[in-house]
């Protein structure tokens, strides 16, 4: 999944005074305050800390009224950031004619309307069950509990809330993408033949999206074998 | 326009193929909405027209709010916070109690519609619901009769199941939720019922499905509101003066309930004592409230966690409110529902506060004072327990005497002289039971209690008065101390000297767990809790000790009252069926006015007499 880097950051945390009996408990105290929320400076939401180190002989004592000390340390952030095109991946809570509602590593709330969801899907009620069901592939079904792979239209950073478009093509249910991987590639190039230039291939968009991390890159040295396989056989 | 209205008005009542005339509603209304942007009003103004509220709508425009409704839903993506500013503030005013179920379950599904589709309306969704945590005031009144329960409980089912929802949309939901809910409480001002309902409505989120993430700041919440209500019942001389006033209000019943801003006749009853009256039943009520939820976080097993957040409130506020009088009665039930777990923490915690010194001296003589009057109190405290919390303070002092080598100063070792006085007042109470198990009564006698309180510190001179006359004279009896001789203080409940080591908020005289004079609450603590009553001593263990439960004779208490009870300051007379209001007159902060000659003969007296063993090495 996009989004997830982990980043080393250089941290001074100033403590009130009072604190002073039990510093790293403070520490941690107020790196936990961080959670979840979005910061400006480290762009993106912090989602765990690791402390490397913090220097305990050494604390800058602010000069005022109340003297709180600055004690320095290096912390492991995992932080999440998506990026608009970015591939998230979620798990679907609600679906309605007009949006599905995702939530992404369990704390994210995503939405996709029903104006970026593509051609393809077509909102059914099966068996008393509300589905997005493809026209074309008659086993990919999205329903309340898939996990889905989407792209990340933007970002609120304030509510940690992700508009999400379901447009391109290599989104929809991670289980059927998974199985059906070379399904895909396969159809992409004869839709690359057969469609025109002026319109966004879903192979120039493979490309934007696929530099970004080294897990796709693996998974498309494994569809590519796939392919060798198959054409093989 | 007037026929679009006229044809939408004919598929409403029509309804055949529901599927779909919803789909063409939900176009409709994305038009209307879509085509604001554009300038063309008319329609979606229409809609707004259809959530205003109407005085009594027939079922067709019921009807009609419905399908605007769930149109809405469908439809929440189109809604602009800008452009359809005035169908949010139509939203906003509408409240789920003036309307009947189907309207409910309706508006709730667009309210979590909304909440979901963006993240601007997140707050704005958990706002209005909990702005319908209170009914509209016309129908406040409802609320005692059948009717208005049963719409209370229509309403807040799914006011509680909407936050459960959204927090499935939204999982950061519930963590904004908290100051919301925090932030609109009630003030201690607000009628009584406004305030009961809105606490009730925390209780349930505290114990409701999104209860973990809301409920460590419901309770603390709740207990700072009871605080801010208890220290504004004052003691002295308010209510004192008006009592006739009191009783004549009981009379008026009736009359005060229709309005109680309405003044009375105001001859009899001022301002004040009317203000301090009803925010002692609003107190009463809270408190009986929160009892009432303690004891289904007992039956749902979940008191264990609960106790510790209301612990770190208890710490953090009640501990170092000393004007507090009832508030605390919260932890003292809780400890009463569990008292292996619950109640052994609470005593254990005291102790360690008072006995480490990283805690202000204040703290720690607040801390031991609830220590000793909580151990006093307690009925389901073992004797195991308090016998051990003894052996702890007697090392403590001990240690201290044996590390301070000084003469007596009241102000200096202010820790020293509270927890001397804990001791005694802890033994006043508890030193039959101590000496009545065998095992218990070897601990006692082993304890080294005649060296602190024959050091040159001089606790007995220092400490309350009536504390130390009555210790004595069960240790005496009990034959504690080899010689002892009890000296009177000529019934002083205080002295110079106490007042010194006290301080200014006189904790010498601070006894928190003192009895409950609120009606309601009273009546659940009151099983729990330890009535003084004298130990007949007639100088041998086996004297008649009359333990008294919840039901008193009057007479065993008629003749006490002419004797001052060991209560610190309040001298509560017992009565059968405490009401709040008791015989007023005989509840009086204590002698503040009492003469100081006395004081002058004792302080000529005290030193012969203040030797009570003359001869620890006869032994």
């Amino acid at each position: 999944m996009d989004g997830l880097k982990v980043s080393k950051a250089n941290l001074t945390v100033y403590l009130h005074p009072s604190k002073s009996r039990d510093v790293s408990e403070a520490i941690f105290r107020e790196l936990s305050s961080l959670l979840f929320t979005f910061s400006e400076a480290l762009d993106g939401v912090v989602l765990a800390y690791d402390i490397n180190s913090l220097d305990n002989k050494n604390a800058k004592i602010l000069s005022g009224v109340i003297p709180y000390f600055g004690v320095p340390l290096s912390v492991d952030l995992l932080l999440f950031s998506p990026k608009p095109h970015m591939l998230l991946e979620g798990k679907v809570v609600k679906l309605s004619q007009e949006s599905i509602h995702v939530v992404v590593l369990g704390f994210s709330s995503a939405i996709i309307t029903e104006k970026d969801i593509r051609e393809e899907f077509v909102y059914k009620t099966k068996h008393e069950q509300d589905v997005y069901a493809s026209k074309s592939h008659k086993r990919h079904v999205i329903k309340v509990g898939t996990m889905i792979r989407f792209s990340v239209k933007s970002f609120d950073e304030e509510i940690l809330h992700i508009y999400g478009s379901l447009m391109p093509d290599h989104t929809g249910s991670i289980h059927w993408l998974e199985k059906h991987s070379d399904l895909i590639s396969h159809t992409d190039r004869n839709a690359k033949k057969r469609e025109s230039e002026g319109e966004l291939t879903t192979l120039k968009q493979d490309a934007i999206d696929g530099k970004l991390s080294p897990l796709d890159t693996a998974q498309k040295i494994k569809k590519s074998k796939k392919q060798k396989i198959q054409e093989e056989s | 326009m007037g026929r679009v209205s006229g044809t939408e008005k004919q598929e409403f009542t029509e309804m055949e193929n529901a599927e779909f005339s919803d789909f063409q509603l939900i176009c409709h209304v994305r038009d209307a909405l879509s085509a604001v942007t554009l300038g063309d009003r008319e329609n979606y103004d229409e809609l707004v027209g259809y959530l205003h509220r109407k005085e009594s709508p027939n079922p067709d425009e019921i009807a009609l709010l419905e399908t605007t409704l769930k149109a809405l839903s469908g439809t929440v993506s189109s809604i602009d916070s800008v452009h359809h500013e005035s169908l949010l503030s139509a939203l906003y005013r509408m409240s789920l109690w003036n309307y009947g179920t189907s309207i409910m379950d309706a508006l709730i599904e667009l309210i979590i519609s909304l909440a979901a589709s963006n993240g601007k309306y997140i707050d704005w969704s958990l706002e209005l619901l909990v702005n319908n945590f209170t009914p509209p005031y016309h129908l406040m009144n409802n609320l005692k009769q059948e009717i208005g329960i049963e719409k209370k409980n229509k309403v807040l089912s799914r006011v509680h199941a909407a936050f459960e929802a959204i927090a499935v949309l939204v999982p950061l939901a519930p963590l904004r939720l908290s100051p919301i809910v925090v932030q609109r409480m009630p003030l201690i001002y607000s009628k009584g019922p406004e305030i009961l309902m809105y606490v009730e409505n925390m209780l349930k989120l505290e114990s409701g499905a999104i209860g973990e993430i809301v409920g460590v700041t419901m309770l603390p919440a709740i207990v700072d509101r009871l605080i801010e209500l208890d220290v504004e019942i004052g003691w002295d001389g308010l209510l004192h003066e008006d009592a006739k006033g009191i009783f004549e209000m009981e009379l008026d019943d009736a009359e005060l309930e229709d309005g109680d801003d309405n003044m009375l006749a105001a001859e009899y009853l001022n301002r004040k004592s009317l203000e301090g009256n009803t925010i002692a039943d609003k107190l009463d009520s809270l408190i009986e409230l929160t009892f009432l939820h303690l004891e289904s976080c007992q039956s749902s097993g979940r008191l264990s966690e609960v106790f510790d957040v209301l612990l770190r409130s208890f710490k953090r506020t009640i501990l170092n409110a000393y004007k507090s009088k009832f508030t605390q009665f919260l932890v003292f039930y809780a400890c009463a529902l569990d008292p292996e777990d619950c109640g052994v923490k609470f005593a254990m915690v005291l102790t360690e506060m008072f006995v480490s010194n990283v805690y202000p001296p204040n703290t720690r003589m607040s801390a031991v004072a609830y220590l000793a009057s909580y151990l006093s109190r307690a009925k389901f405290v073992s004797a195991a327990l308090v016998a051990s919390i003894l052996q702890r303070l007697v090392d403590w002092c001990l240690n201290y005497c044996q590390s301070h080598d000084s003469i007596m100063n009241p102000r200096a070792h202010q820790v020293f002289y509270s927890g001397c006085q804990a001791l005694m007042y802890m033994l006043c109470f508890r030193m039959r039971s101590l000496m009545d198990a065998p095992r218990l009564k070897m601990q006692l006698l082993n304890m080294p209690m005649e060296p602190i309180l024959q050091h040159k510190l001089n606790p007995l001179k220092v400490c309350l008065p009536t504390v130390v006359v009555e210790f004595l004279r069960q240790a005496k009896a009990a034959k504690l101390f080899m010689t002892s001789e009890s000296f009177a203080f000529d019934d002083m409940l205080e002295s110079d000297l106490s007042r010194a080591f006290g301080g200014i908020y006189r904790l010498d005289m601070f006894f928190p767990f003192d009895p409950c004079l609120l009606k309601k609450s009273e009546s659940y603590i009151r099983p729990h809790f330890a009535r003084w009553s004298k130990i007949k001593c007639d100088g041998a263990d086996d004297g008649e000790f009359s333990e008294t439960g919840s039901e008193a004779s009057d007479d065993d208490f008629a003749d006490m009252n002419e004797n001052d009870m060991i209560e610190g300051d309040m001298m509560v007379s017992v009565q059968a069926g405490l009401d709040f209001d008791p015989d007023l007159n005989r509840m009086s902060i204590t002698p503040k006015n009492k003469p100081l000659l006395y004081l002058h003969q004792h302080n000529a007296r005290m030193p012969a007499r203040i030797r009570p063993s003359t001869s620890p090495e006869s032994l």
